[in-house]
């Protein structure tokens, strides 16, 4: 029964939207149109799917049986990519709207190219929610790398291909350099690289051998962004801020570290990790990530360049919910996918509407920009506050388990890190709107009288920034959903 | 088809292009010689494929010349490994001739078309001569047959370096035939027999004899030398981005190839593995050659100001990959080499091609003219930026299943170190790729550019047909690594 879901449709989808959008390319309301119809369909199909997970079903699709050794192109469905494909498919409806006021608002060129790449990354993160196997895994996570560069240089300008270039270069180099390698040595040791619950390795390799294999993983996927193959994130800031919104805050980095939960739950098996301990110093570089991506958020003015550090800071919430190998750490990790998605996407997409209104780009800049633009900045309180982890918002949630997890690993050093990160991000992100309602700007000139981001901009805003609330109320449905994923 | 036709399928492999060869001359008329030529290689590419059909259901193929018995006569043999080289080489070379009307026009004077078109089926005939035959002498006459007419192809070239690069290529091809010849030389005083089969026979019997070794020793140099090994590769750069663009994709994807085939055929099928890995450690010198030229052809590549160049010393480093997976000497090892062969030359052959259209439309392949070349050549570029993610070997291209099994041999030995140099090497290949795709792409036109249109249909679609395939081996590998792992394993049983 479970063979007659047509995942590949979640491929699909969006690979013909793209096909039309570049066909539409002329005539921008069609195009847009074209979009927007394709979000709704994918969100819908994904939707669609939800039951089957529920139901406790991992229903699969072979695509392609690449070598004859028995190597293939796998979709299968499972919970944590069902979290993953809804969180990138209907933020991608949002960030579409968004879109719209933003590039219109901003006068951009090539938009037909930028709607064209949107559609193929967004392709190549439902690839990568749905794999299999790690090849599918692997492939889906090269392509969005690919197909996400056009979208990081589209300024064409020389900061914007310097940024891109070295967005391009550490992804694809830790990528083939290690990532890779690890798929490959993973392939000769276990005979296998199907996703199963329980793991694959156990039992297969020296325990220094898993070692330096986790490592690879971990390092070898350089979109989770942790410490020291953070640079690209920052630098890909370059891009138009509905890319930072969407990709740089959802589809891409959390690619990343679904990839990272991926390897642990179904390549290691948490049960491997437990019982060896090869994955306590992963632990250690998470907490190390989650602090110092904190403070150098500090220092920085140019808002954009701010948000991006603290979702260097983060990604590496979910990374130590990993490491932590117990079912509190996983489930807490995987439901900070969601949660710091729409806190995350909500401060990008108030940047990017403070940009287009009010062409501000450095947080000094900032005080007083409250009566401008309250709706804007009562989001961006909002989801500094789920970011931060305060109820009643979605961030509570994911941080509440965290430190279970590690209370249940019995890492006490890192719930005082959890709470230590939660106080640098108060102060780092309070402030901004705080000030913005409360100061006076800072060259003494009056407030500037109400002017807001176009509409479109601003609903996709006052909408996540729901989303953070609502989430807060749904985190039962979401724990439920979850897990399984400790249960192997 | 019928049962007699059937059974003269290998003669006619190469006897039609020999002949179709000389009628070029009687012909003479461009507006006769390039269609009949053309058609000449469709009909050598569909023997070749009803080959590979009979040997992959049947077994190997062996045809005995004029009817005599094999050690005393010619016998022309037919493995997995050989009807899978023919395919490419046939294949690749109507290919390229369908798309090279245009490109010749504007690249050779007219009246020397009939010439370039005798040349072109001559050298096709040593190709698939060498790749066939199942007689040592035969292989050398084959050799020498296809390099003098690609030296002759390389000197059409409308610059005037092109004669310098062919001489060149001629004084380096020449010493390589001739160590050649002196390597096959001494194993026929050693053996009294020619016949591959019959030879692999009587070696082990003399193998210990200084002579055998050094016919060893001359052969592999020789070798090495035609199919452009680091370091003897100098001759390869110059002649690639001299020569007519037609030339350059055909040469490029073809002739070094059938090289490394006739490696893989004296190295295991007549020496056999026993003797030349486990006692001569023939792996263990052919290893750090290949990543010494992995590493040095890549790195230089990156620096090229002339695409073309730049593709050639891409060569150098994609025959290190194919080399590596021979030094395995595993199954797994040979499959990554062998499949490598073919998937390089799909690759290599399509952006040679991508470049013949840029050529034509901007009077150089110059990097910096070419800034901003994949607006007014969209599909071009495209075709040329997929072949370039071959090399780099991207998931879901061709370059990614040669990789995976090379990477699998390196691993399956504990060669972690090789593995890494391997991942690492792609790296590099990503730089001299990438600084094309974004000079075409992402930068303002220069001058030229802008005045420049897309390529003609005609030779598009023949580019498009070869990068296309790329992908489609990339992820449909039935008949490219299915095939190779087949003719790994008959190579690694050496002949009956």
């Amino acid at each position: 029964m479970s063979g007659l879901v047509p995942l590949h449709l979640a491929l699909v989808i969006p690979l013909a939207g793209a096909v039309l959008i570049a066909l539409f390319g002329r005539w921008p309301n069609v195009r847009e149109a074209v979009t927007l119809a394709t979000g709704v369909a994918l969100f819908w199909f994904v939707t669609s799917l939800l039951p089957h997970v529920l139901a406790g079903a991992t229903p699969g699709v072979l695509l392609v049986r690449l070598l004859p050794g028995g190597l293939s192109l796998v979709l299968r469905l499972e919970p944590l990519g069902m979290l993953f494909a809804l969180v990138a498919s209907g933020l991608w409806i949002v960030t579409s709207l968004y879109s719209i006021g933003y590039m219109r608002g901003h006068g951009e060129a090539h938009q037909t190219r930028f709607y064209v790449c949107f559609a193929v990354s967004i392709c190549a993160a439902m690839g990568v929610a749905l794999a299999g196997n790690l090849l599918t895994l692997f492939l889906f996570y090269e392509v969005l790398t690919l197909s996400t560069y056009p979208l990081v240089s589209h300024h064409g300008t020389r900061k914007a291909m310097k940024g891109a270039r070295t967005y391009l270069g550490i992804l694809v180099t830790t990528s083939v350099a290690f990532l890779l390698l690890a798929v490959a040595w993973t392939w000769v040791l276990a005979g296998t690289l199907d996703f199963r619950v329980g793991g694959i390795l156990a039992g297969r390799a020296e325990e220094g051998i898993l070692l330096i294999l986790l490592a690879l993983f971990v390092f070898g996927t350089g979109k989770a962004a942790l410490m020291p193959v953070h640079r690209w994130l920052p630098a890909a800031m370059v891009a138009p801020t509905p890319v930072s919104a969407l990709l740089h805050a959802v589809a891409v980095v959390k690619a990343g570290v679904f990839t990272i939960m991926k390897v642990v739950i179904y390549i290691f098996g948490l049960d491997l990790l437990t019982a060896t301990g090869i994955s306590v110093w992963l632990m250690y570089a998470a907490g190390f990530t989650v602090i110092a991506g904190s403070l150098v958020a500090m220092a920085q003015d140019n808002l954009k360049r701010r948000l991006a550090y603290s979702t260097v800071s983060q990604l590496s919430y979910i990374v130590l919910g990993a490491a932590l190998a117990n079912t509190w750490g996983v489930v807490g990790g995987s439901m900070h996918i969601a949660m710091h998605a729409f806190g995350k996407i909500t401060l990008f997409f108030c940047a990017g509407a403070i940009y287009v209104a009010a062409h501000k780009t450095e947080v000094s800049d900032m005080r007083g920009l409250g009566r401008a633009m309250p709706i804007t900045m009562a989001a961006f309180l909002i989801g500094a506050l789920s970011v931060i982890g305060v109820p009643p918002l979605g961030g509570s949630w994911s941080k509440w388990y965290l430190a279970l997890g590690a209370l249940d690993a019995g890492q006490i050093l890192f719930v005082a890190v959890l709470m230590v990160s939660s106080l640098l991000n108060i102060a780092y992100l309070v402030p901004i709107p705080i000030r913005a309602f409360f100061s006076k700007p800072a060259d003494g000139s009056e407030p500037p009288r109400f002017r807001e981001a176009p509409a479109f901009c601003v609903a996709a805003l006052s909408f996540t920034a729901l989303g953070c609330i609502v989430l807060f109320f749904l985190a039962d449905d979401v724990y439920r959903l979850l897990i399984p994923l400790g249960g192997g | 088809m019928s049962q007699a036709l059937q059974a003269q399928l290998p003669v006619l492999q190469v006897l039609i292009p020999l002949l179709a060869a000389p009628l070029c001359i009687i012909l003479r008329r461009r507006s006769l010689v390039l269609p009949f030529a053309t058609g000449v290689c469709w009909l050598t590419f569909l023997v070749s494929v009803f080959l590979l059909g009979d040997v992959l259901e049947a077994g190997v193929i062996s045809y005995e010349m004029g009817g005599w018995a094999a050690p005393w006569g010619i016998e022309y043999r037919v493995d997995a490994l050989a009807a899978f080289v023919l395919l490419f080489v046939s294949g690749i070379a109507a290919l390229v001739l369908t798309y090279a009307p245009r490109s010749l026009t504007d690249e050779i004077p007219a009246s020397r078309h009939y010439l370039f078109c005798t040349l072109y089926l001559l050298c096709v005939t040593g190709l698939l001569g060498i790749a066939i035959t199942g007689d040592l002498f035969n292989v050398f006459v084959f050799l020498e047959v296809s390099a003098l007419s690609s030296y002759a192809l390389i000197a059409l070239g409308g610059r005037r370096q092109a004669l310098p690069a062919a001489f060149q290529y001629l004084v380096m091809g020449t010493i390589g035939a001739t160590f050649i010849l002196i390597g096959i030389g001494l194993m026929y005083q050693m053996t009294g027999t020619l016949n591959m089969a019959d030879m692999a026979e009587r070696l082990p019997a003399v193998e210990g004899v200084r002579t055998a070794l050094v016919a060893f020793g001359f052969l592999t140099v020789g070798i090495a030398l035609k199919m452009a090994l680091f370091p003897l590769h100098v001759w390869l750069p110059n002649a690639y981005s001299y020569a007519p663009s037609v030339v350059s994709a055909f040469i490029a994807a073809t002739a070094t190839k059938v090289s490394v085939y006739i490696l893989l055929r004296f190295m295991f099928s007549v020496f056999g593995l026993e003797f030349s890995f486990e006692q001569l450690g023939l792996g263990r010198a052919l290893m750090p050659l290949a990543l010494a030229g992995i590493f040095v052809a890549s790195t230089v590549a990156i620096f090229q100001r002339n695409v073309k160049r730049m593709l050639a010393y891409s060569s150098v480093a994609q025959i290190g990959y194919m080399v590596l997976g021979i030094s395995f000497a595993t199954a797994t090892g040979l499959t990554g080499g062998i499949v490598h062969l073919f998937n390089h030359a799909l690759i290599k052959g399509g952006l040679f091609m991508a470049m013949g259209c840029v050529m034509l439309q901007l009077h150089s392949v110059d990097l910096d003219e070419m800034a901003g070349i994949g607006r007014a050549m969209p599909w071009t570029m495209a075709a040329w930026a997929l072949g370039g993610l071959g090399l780099i070997g991207v998931p879901a291209t061709a370059g990614f299943i040669s990789k995976w099994y090379l990477i699998q041999a390196a691993l399956e030995q504990n060669s972690l170190v090789v593995a890494v140099l391997l991942l690492l090497s792609s790296l590099l290949a990503l730089v001299y790729v990438w600084r094309v795709v974004e000079m075409a792409f992402f930068h303002e036109p220069s001058a030229r550019a802008r005045e420049a249109r897309e390529a003609p249909l005609a030779m598009l679609v023949p580019t498009w047909v070869l990068l296309g395939a790329t992908v489609f081996f990339g992820i449909y590998t039935r008949y490219s690594a299915g095939v190779a792992e087949q003719a790994a394993e008959a190579v690694l049983r050496g002949l009956p």
